[in-house]
């Protein structure tokens, strides 16, 4: 599914948080947004996802403005997972995972043998089925963001929005989650602190103090010296001996 | 065609596990009490008047079932379940375990309504309590409803702790407008008489009380239980039900207002029973879990077979008097709270 952002701006209280930002993301390619921290991403996310009105501009998805679809619609088409989701309740592994087939249903469409299907199915992609019967409060940060994953992976989207999806992950499954990422057939908008990461997506974002500053392949968006630039570093490639594909190196300035 | 057959199955087992529960309570409700009555008593008694069976029965026996006990039960189930199904709903939509129905000011404001009727006189004495009560709960309502949105609990993160705080200004305002009225114009009796009915009253309830309770209480029922899912979808914050697909705004209206209006009229009717709207749903949680489609059901049966088990001690604990139902509902309220608490906790670890 097609999301594009024409000249979003979002305001609160008289603050401009984000300017004048447009990009699209073709149906089935993940796109990398990066940034310092408070530059904007979960901001932009909310945009794109409904939650938040932009004070200008619009989000088209799949070419109609997303103002006139309703939250059901949208939910049976964007799936978010923000930046942090807590609970008090005592509410077990499988039950969060089972929330993302709530747009899906109805009075008269009850809860059926698919749904499980579906739900065993993202359960067993963040490699979570183990956990089902746990009770959230038991459960690591980083089992806690998987199963959030899993959720909004049942929702069955056609755009999946992931804020800072591998905090709190282990490197196994962050480059997990990553590479199942990629190989989903869905549109994907990730906002990722590790650079050489955002390299293997199909494209990158970067905002800056709310504005894109680039966007395009990772190897341009991200070259040395606009990441040098926002982040106040010294950024450089860097090949090792094997000869793969470069990548990021930093020190600070 | 065959979803919606699944879901009037589902609706009729439920009914069938539940109905026969509340039966059993109910009866028990018309059976115990000063002069103790056998069950087949009752029934004949029930066999009288709904089918006009012309069973021998004495009339004074009779009248004690029919005319007193058995309203007095089914209002205390109807009171009990819409209670406990209305904490479920606010304690699920505003995130917080310690929202009861009367967080939204309603029984503040319904003690300043019942005393500005029979206190200062308002409306000259052709208002009832009740009317009174009701009339004070739905303006405390609304003043902590307007003031909640004044403080732009409007969408943002925010805005269940903004409900809560703002009920929490509006019962003390009108708490305040209950001691200054009473302090001003009330002498000791009346002051006792009203503290009486504040802590819950059932001795005056009577067939068109029961006409009132039940189908209010069926109908907040049926309204919360159509957005059980919804409930569960509020598991992570509104944000998140709304990426859900809940259209949160609407769903908050609805269930705060249906809560409110229920419990407004049970205040009414019976003064503020405590301990109920927050008790019961956790008692509840702790034996079927937090999903809303089976904790409803549960709340509602519990809260029922509570509130009438409550009013038969209140009858029967000292001999020859009644205690105030609210008195029974805290006492036994407070230490079985005290017991999920810390049984909740070694079950968590
Ligand atoms: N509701 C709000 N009111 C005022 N400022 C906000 C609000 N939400 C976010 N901000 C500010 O907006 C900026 C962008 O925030 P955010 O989008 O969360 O950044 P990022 O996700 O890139 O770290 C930050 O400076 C943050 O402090
Ligand atoms: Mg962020």
């Amino acid at each position: 599914m097609k999301i594009e952002a024409r000249n979003l701006s979002f305001a609160v209280r008289g603050k401009t948080l984000l300017q004048d930002v447009s990009l699209a993301v073709q149906p089935g390619e993940t796109l990398a947004l990066v940034g310092p921290n408070g530059s904007g991403k979960s901001t932009l996310m909310r945009l794109l996802s409904g939650l938040a009105k932009p004070s200008r501009g619009e989000v088209l998805l799949a070419g109609k403005p997303l103002a006139s679809l309703t939250r059901r619609e949208i939910a049976q088409r964007i799936a978010i997972v923000e930046q942090q989701a807590e609970t008090a309740e005592r509410i077990t592994a499988r039950s969060v995972v089972e929330l993302g087939r709530t747009p899906w249903l109805s009075a008269l469409k009850p809860w059926n043998g698919q749904d499980t299907q579906l739900v065993d199915k993202a359960l067993r992609t963040v490699e979570m089925e183990g956990f089902a019967s746990r009770e959230w409060a038991t459960l690591s940060g980083g089992e806690r963001q998987r199963l959030h994953i899993a959720r909004a992976l049942a929702q069955r989207p056609g755009l999946l929005l992931l804020d800072e999806p591998t905090n709190h992950l282990d490197i196994h499954h962050q480059l997990s989650i990553l590479n199942c990422i990629r190989n989903l057939k869905v549109t994907t908008v990730v906002a990722l602190h590790d650079l050489n990461q955002a390299l293997t997506c199909d494209k990158v974002a970067v905002l800056s103090r709310g504005r894109l500053v680039a966007c395009g392949a990772p190897s341009q968006a991200l070259a040395p010296e606009t990441v040098s630039e926002i982040f106040g570093i010294q950024a450089r490639w860097v090949r090792d001996a094997e000869g793969a594909d470069p990548f990021l190196s930093f020190q600070l300035a | 065609m065959s979803a919606a057959a699944a879901l009037a199955w589902q609706g009729l087992r439920g009914a069938c596990l539940a109905l026969p529960v509340l039966a059993a309570a109910v009866l028990a409700g018309a059976m115990i009490g000063e002069t103790s009555l056998a069950p087949d008593l009752v029934l004949s008694v029930l066999a009288n008047k709904l089918a006009g069976a012309g069973l021998p029965v004495d009339p004074v026996d009779q009248g004690i079932i029919w005319s007193y006990r058995l309203p007095r039960a089914l209002v205390a189930a109807a009171c009990g379940a819409a209670l406990a199904v209305a904490g479920v709903v606010l304690q699920a939509l505003l995130r917080n375990a310690l929202a009861d129905p009367y967080i939204l000011g309603i029984s503040a404001g319904a003690s300043t309504g019942a005393v500005a009727v029979t206190i200062a006189g308002l409306g000259g004495g052709a208002l009832s309590l009740s009317f009174g009560a009701f009339n004070g709960a739905l303006l405390a309502f609304g003043f902590v409803a307007i003031l909640a949105r004044a403080a732009g609990a409007g969408g943002s993160r925010a805005a269940a702790a903004q409900i809560v705080l703002a009920g929490i200004a509006g019962s003390q305002l009108f708490n305040a407008l209950t001691a200054f009225i009473i302090a001003k114009s009330a002498n000791a009796d009346q002051a006792r008489g009203i503290m009486f009915w504040l802590m819950g009253n059932l001795s005056g309830v009577r067939w068109p009380d029961v006409w009132l309770a039940v189908p209010l209480a069926l109908a907040g029922w049926m309204i919360c239980r159509f957005h059980a899912r919804a409930l569960d979808a509020f598991t992570f914050g509104s944000d998140s039900a709304a990426s859900l697909g809940i259209p949160v705004r609407r769903v908050q209206v609805v269930l705060i207002f249906a809560t409110a209006l229920t419990t407004a009229v049970m205040v009414s009717i019976v003064g503020s029973i405590g301990f109920v709207g927050l008790v019961i749903p956790h008692a509840a949680r702790f034996l079927v879990g937090p999903g809303h489609r089976r904790l409803m059901p549960a709340a509602a049966l519990t809260g029922a077979v509570f509130l009438v088990a409550a009013d038969i001690v209140s009858r029967i604990i000292i001999p020859g008097q009644v205690l105030p139902i609210g008195v029974v509902t805290a006492l036994i309220g407070a230490p079985s709270f005290a017991v999920i608490l810390v049984r909740g906790q070694k079950a968590a670890r």
